[in-house]
């Protein structure tokens, strides 16, 4: 991936970023600050997790790199492809719940943000059934979405995201109101896609297991206004599999990001 | 509407009894009513009994299908414009707060303001056959304008998000996010302005009908009044229903073909 550039301002430190936030605040119209200021700085290919209870800006953070919310102060920078003619092209975003169009087919939905970004059906099609495949959805295409299980829409919310390519997939707890059994076998699935495709993920999530069997670095933020508390490493034999999650490495990590104080429950105000 | 074979929630036997009892009443009424006129020998300009109503309808056919095909006509055209202002409009309030504070205490005074009122103030200054349409108009409209208002209101907002987050051009979203969102809104609306478009129609014929013109079923029942045709008045009377119960059956079923796939108001329980 050598074509990317900043999209704005000449940083040169940018060029191995994908996504840096600097001195990043976010006050709502009630007065409440939201963030910040806050620093991130998201290597490319890196996967990431933004930890924090509810509430603590993360979901916040994330809409502000999507360019769905403009900061109060600071700079949010992210690199994108050059020659990528629709704002927001190169990232994908999967919401908490799956944000599905209830009245088309599974096969539309993915097809939509090919739609708006004027592709041709055909071509379009073609990278609806890749994506459709990549998250094992292949034979749904022409289901509806209410009669998918939640896992199952999930996964088209997945295969929306990876269908325009973007170099930047952000999500917003997505698994978050799945069973256990389905969260672990979705973890599982998207690791083995992250491995594949080697995109920048940032994945927010309150669940502490959760974070630290999915990421190479954990980010713990505290609550109102959200800052950075921690910044662990997760480092570990990849590819990570089950066998991970029931290691003393990973009771180890686990330990070592609840310890943070906002989690912890010392520096919670 | 017809059985649905494909329900397997609903117990056969109790949907079979729910059908059945209204007919049995509905029979049992008309034999009643029948009998009471036949052994008391009440006379069919006091009350008509329903075999005489039947045979009215039969003889007085050739009229009556006449006034029927005027009306349903009203209704149709009243029904048309009221769905189509009244999507128009809501999609202007929806794009400008500006226009749908500055109209929507308009649309609200000509809804609460009875209709048989400005009936004889339209039949002054318009011809009587668009006075008529206008009337099923103003009664139709606006349950369409505020369903579609709020519809158009009800988006996701993950969805709207999404579409903010993929560039969508407004054009983009009003027509793959909004219009669809708003589809069962728009559809409930319908189904209510079908009903109010007959009863504007009527209310505008029997207000122009005194004036001393005009050929609808309305029309004919105000007429009919005036000669104490009673059979007749009945006649047209059981037409208007039958009308009404039609295009209600109508609406419906179009609603749920058009929303069966994925809306819950047109899937089952348990699915």
């Amino acid at each position: 991936m050598s074509d990317v550039t900043a999209s704005s301002g000449g940083d040169g430190g940018l060029t191995a970023l994908s996504v840096s936030l600097r001195a990043v605040t976010k006050v709502y119209d009630s007065g409440v600050m939201a963030l910040g200021p806050f620093d991130l700085a998201v290597r490319k290919g890196e996967f990431i997790s933004l930890l924090g209870p509810s509430g603590c800006g993360k979901s916040t953070a994330l809409r502000l790199i999507a360019g769905l919310a403009a900061p109060s102060s600071g700079t949010v920078r992210v690199a994108r492809h050059e020659g990528v003619p629709q704002p927001g092209h190169g990232i994908g975003f999967v919401f908490q719940e799956p944000t599905l169009m209830p009245w088309t087919s599974v096969r539309e939905n993915v097809r939509l943000p090919l739609k708006l970004a004027g592709v041709a059906k055909r071509d379009a099609n073609a990278r609806v059934d890749d994506a459709l495949a990549s998250v094992g959805l292949a034979d749904f295409a022409d289901a509806f979405p209410r009669e998918l299980s939640g896992g199952m829409k999930m996964r088209v919310s997945l295969a929306r995201a990876l269908v325009t390519d973007p170099d930047i997939l952000l999500m917003d707890e997505p698994f978050a109101a799945l069973d256990e059994i389905t969260r672990f076998r979705l973890n599982n699935d998207l690791l083995a896609l992250w491995r594949g495709l080697r995109k920048t993920v940032i994945f927010v999530t309150h669940s502490v297991f959760e974070s630290v069997y999915l990421s190479q670095r954990v980010v713990v933020m505290t609550a109102r206004p959200g800052r950075i508390q921690a910044d662990i490493r997760i480092e570990t034999v990849e590819p990570r599999g089950e066998a991970f999650r029931t290691s003393a490495a990973y009771a180890d990590y686990c330990r070592r990001v609840s310890a943070a104080p906002s989690y912890s429950g010392q520096a919670v105000l | 509407m017809s059985a649905e074979p494909a329900n397997p929630s609903g117990n056969g036997t109790l949907k079979a009894v729910r059908f059945v009892l209204p007919v049995v009443v509905f029979a049992a009424g008309l034999i009643a009513w029948e009998l009471v006129v036949r052994v008391k020998a009440i006379p069919p300009y006091v009350l008509p009994a329903p075999s005489a109503i039947i045979v009215t309808m039969i003889n007085d056919w050739g009229v009556l299908s006449q006034s029927l095909a005027t009306t349903l006509l009203t209704t149709l055209e009243g029904f048309i414009a009221a769905a189509v202002g009244g999507i128009a409009l809501a999609l202007l309030f929806n794009q400008s707060k500006w226009v749908e504070y500055s109209l929507f205490p308009y649309a609200v005074i000509l809804q609460v303001t009875p209709v048989i009122a400005i009936a004889p103030l339209l039949l002054i200054y318009l011809d009587q056959q668009t006075a008529v349409v206008v009337c099923a108009f103003i009664v139709a409209f606006f349950p369409v304008l505020s369903n579609t208002t709020l519809g158009l209101s009800s988006v996701d907002r993950n969805l709207a998000g999404l579409f903010q987050l993929y560039g969508a051009s407004s054009p983009q979203t009003l027509r793959f996010l909004k219009l669809p969102s708003a589809l069962p809104y728009i559809l409930g609306g319908l189904r209510i302005a079908g009903g109010l478009s007959l009863i504007g129609a009527v209310v505008a014929e029997i207000a122009a009908g005194t004036a001393g013109a005009g050929s609808g079923l309305a029309y004919r029942i105000a007429e009919s009044g005036y000669r104490l045709n009673i059979p007749r008045m009945f006649a047209a009377l059981l037409l208007l229903s039958l009308a009404g119960i039609v295009i209600y059956g109508l609406l419906a079923l179009i609603s749920h073909l058009v929303l069966r796939r994925w809306h819950e108001s047109a899937l089952g329980k348990d699915t």
